[in-house]
């Protein structure tokens, strides 16, 4: 086995590293403390975070790369090792069934036969449904069974669930982490964390997980796609590409949104004139119209230059991480603006008039004084965009300008399965599956964005 | 007023500039002319002549920015700077792949894009309002909460979701309107209503949620509370009073996308089959017919340009307090 380190994998592992830092740092600001107490104490921020963290989840274990080890065949020299062209992640490996066990083409959630009527050379001819080869092929050739089956699967995946989710409870009590009340005890500040909310939302999690874990093994939970392969598997893998787009994309255009906005904030004169016009020309081209000319021009840079990937994955790797670079540059101008006005605001304190006094120089004074005040506002950014980015790269991947058509996501899923509701019947469980799966992400995002925002903004300090 | 506006118009010049130079650069500098001929004749078995021939039709074949061949003034305009880039701003955009005219296509793709951008536009604007004066009205009670609710999911819900559903609903399974397709006159009515009542319910819960912080502030300012105290009935607050002075804030963000109208929806436009200049951008990405899209982004920047200085008179008008100098 050898580790492969995509540059994405590289840049979520640093945006994870940051906001662990983040997170420590701010234990010891009061403020920011306070901040973060009042979004732990919203039940709905809570319950969204660990929807995200399950997400998360998957998606940290998705980023895990490798490649296989190929077994020695004869002729190649004793003591050189082949690697599989295959990159495969950590999630691959866990959901290994899931990856490999592959039908014909479409078949509906929980089926034992294909979806499409095929001509049966065995048994004497006629047209009909094959059985599929993975889903349902414990029950047998009759079929005995097969409503009474799931319903065994599914309650033993209830009881599964519950098993995994009292631990957690039992831990709860024991911390006596859990609220005296359900508004908690009146002082609505000083109110714990909800962690009734958690609670709450892990058993439904951990429900569904379970369910979906005892039916995986004998059927396809969420059908086939065209090519055969297994839907869960493929939204699984989309949620990976979900949330690199929307984390990625800020982190890298949040060096330069800061340093420009608070250069022309707090420097001034032309500097601010130049950045200024810098801003209102990015600004000025409609944004798809910027992303697929530069996607485009990426396209024929990275055909132009084979030679550049050592595979596949670093190719179409090498694409999302463009489009998250594209997607920076349209979207760095709104928060350039808000850093400008508030470094503007800052400039004219008390305590930075203080420091200039004291002679301190200029590059101190921004790092020192005008860089944490900022860091709200990049907060704030950093959760809001999130949300409109998972949503932008379906549209995007549907334009023909998202990510790379091998790269699994939730806009080339729905891309490839739009056509299908023509069918009759129609196929509708690729294109339900990501719809879902994308609205519970994005839903998520939104409650936990709100009530960050609601803590970190000043004009909510009462 | 007329001096300001003179002002504006020169100074979106040095931005259309900057837009043009951006897309030159990325045009042509980080890839050359030879590199999109490649592309577009194929990566493999492509000779030189045919990547020449290519170059000649479409003009890429002189030299970027300074011709030293040519004499005189030739030696800045036989330049693909100058035939290219120059050029859009006499609204010369050349010919697309197909050997047309990109800007006689333009203005005939113009009416369809309005017909459909228009009726979202209005429709849109006059129901989230309205949806947020109702959710203020009721501020603070359970209906206010299911709204936001509302507002929140419906935020969360991709596009595509309501197009796709929207289509699927409507016209496969009610049968009430075509799929997709345009017609001219008063025939684009069952064309067009689909989509603007998809793009109008997938626009509605963001801008209600935005329009309904922007009345609660002004709900809580002293003004409000003096109106009301003088005896006023709740909606003559609202209508006479809040309404009127949140509209500053909601110009902001809805005059400058007026002007963008003409350039419609790219999503729904596909979706629909309506021909106008959204589905002509979108089949020129997936043609790659740089020479569209070029034109396209030098268009949607002239009329964003537009659509700031509409932002900026139009202050003027509902707000008597601000002053153009």
């Amino acid at each position: 086995m050898k580790v492969v380190i995509l540059w994405s994998d590289a840049l979520l592992f640093l945006l994870l590293a940051l906001v662990f830092i983040g997170g420590w740092w701010s234990r010891r600001q009061a403020h920011l403390r306070d901040a973060w107490r009042k979004v732990g104490a919203s039940a709905t921020a809570m319950a969204a975070t660990t929807v995200l963290a399950t997400f998360l989840l998957v998606g940290v274990l998705d980023s895990l790369h490798y490649r296989e080890r190929l077994p020695d065949v004869g002729g190649v020299p004793a003591g050189s090792t082949n690697y599989s062209n295959e990159v495969l992640s950590a999630l691959d490996a866990v959901l290994s069934p899931l990856r490999t066990r592959s039908e014909k083409t479409y078949s509906a959630p929980l089926a034992t036969y294909l979806f499409a009527k095929e001509s049966l050379d065995a048994g004497g001819g006629g047209r009909d449904f094959p059985r599929l080869r993975h889903g349902g092929a414990h029950l047998g050739a009759q079929l005995d069974g097969h409503g009474g089956d799931i319903a065994m699967r599914v309650l033993k995946g209830l009881g599964l669930g519950v098993a995994l989710w009292l631990p957690l409870w039992f831990f709860a009590r024991r911390k006596k982490l859990m609220r005296s009340g359900i508004h908690g005890d009146g002082a609505g500040d000083t109110a714990g964390p909800a962690v009734g909310a958690v609670l709450v939302t892990a058993l439904v999690l951990l429900l569904i997980a379970g369910v979906v874990v005892a039916l995986a093994q004998g059927y396809h939970v969420l059908g086939t796609d065209k090519v055969g392969q297994d839907v869960l598997y493929l939204t699984l893998k989309s949620i990976r590409t979900g949330l690199l787009i929307g984390t990625l994309t800020t982190l890298i255009m949040l060096p330069a949104a800061v340093l420009l906005g608070m250069l022309a904030g707090y420097v001034g004169g032309w500097v601010d004139d130049a950045i200024q016009y810098l801003y209102t020309v990015l600004n000025s081209i409609p944004g798809v119209l910027l992303i697929a000319a530069a996607v485009l021009m990426m396209q024929v840079i990275i055909d132009t230059h084979p030679e550049w990937f050592a595979s596949s994955a670093e190719r179409a790797d090498a694409r999302l991480l463009a489009l998250c670079l594209i997607l920076g540059v349209t979207s760095w101008t709104g928060l350039a603006r808000l850093l400008r006005g508030e470094t503007l605001k800052l400039r004219e304190m008390d305590y930075v008039q203080a420091a200039q006094a004291f002679g301190v120089g200029r590059l101190a004074i921004m790092l020192r004084h005008i860089l944490p005040n900022l860091m709200h506002i990049v907060l704030i950014a950093l959760v809001m965009d999130f949300s409109g980015l998972v949503l932008a790269e379906a549209v995007l991947s549907y334009v023909g300008i998202g990510v790379d058509p091998n790269t699994i996501s939730f806009g080339t899923m729905i891309n490839a399965a739009r056509m299908e509701l023509a069918r009759e019947p129609m196929v509708w469980w690729s294109l339900a599956a990501a719809f879902a799966f994308m609205f519970a992400l994005v839903l998520a995002a939104n409650l936990l964005a709100d009530a960050v925002r609601d803590a970190f903004d000043p004009r909510n300090a009462g | 007023m007329l001096a300001y506006i003179v002002r504006r118009l020169l100074y979106a010049i040095p931005i259309l500039i900057g837009v043009n130079l951006i897309t030159f650069a990325l045009f042509f500098v980080v890839n050359s002319p030879d590199d999109m001929a490649r592309m577009q004749l194929g990566v493999k078995r492509v000779t030189p002549e045919a990547i020449e021939k290519w170059k000649v039709e479409r003009g890429y074949d002189k030299p970027l920015l300074w011709n030293a061949q040519a004499g005189g003034a030739a030696r800045a305009t036989e330049t693909i700077f100058f035939q290219k880039s120059a050029k859009m701003f006499a609204f010369d955009f050349g010919r697309a792949d197909d050997g047309r005219d990109i800007a006689r296509e333009i203005t005939t793709r113009m009416m369809p894009s309005l017909a459909v951008a228009i009726p979202v536009f209005v429709l849109g604007l006059f129901s989230a309002v309205s949806f947020a004066l109702l959710l203020v009205y009721f501020r603070a009670s359970y209906l206010d909460f299911a709204g936001v609710v509302l507002c929140v999911a419906m935020m969360s819900v991709s596009g595509l979701f309501y197009i796709i559903g929207g289509q699927w609903l409507v016209s496969k399974i009610w049968h009430l309107v075509p799929i997709s397709g345009y017609a001219g006159g008063l025939d684009a009515a069952k064309f067009i209503i689909l989509p603007v009542v998809i793009s109008v319910i997938g626009g509605i819960g963001s801008s209600t949620r935005w329009y309904r912080t922007l009345f609660l502030e002004e709900v809580s300012k002293d003004y409000v509370r003096t109106a009301r105290a003088k005896g006023l009935s709740e909606r003559a607050v609202l209508f006479g009073h809040v309404l009127r002075n949140a509209l500053i804030p909601i110009l902001t963000g809805v005059v400058v996308l007026i002007p963008l109208l003409f350039m419609g929806s790219l999503l729904i436009e596909s979706f629909f089959g309506i021909p106008g200049l959204g589905s002509y951008t979108i089949d020129a990405i997936n043609a790659q017919d740089f020479a569209v899209v070029r034109a396209m982004v030098f268009i949607g920047s002239l009329l964003y340009i537009v659509g700031l200085l509409l932002t900026d008179i139009s202050y003027t008008l509902v707000d008597p307090r601000v002053r153009l100098q």
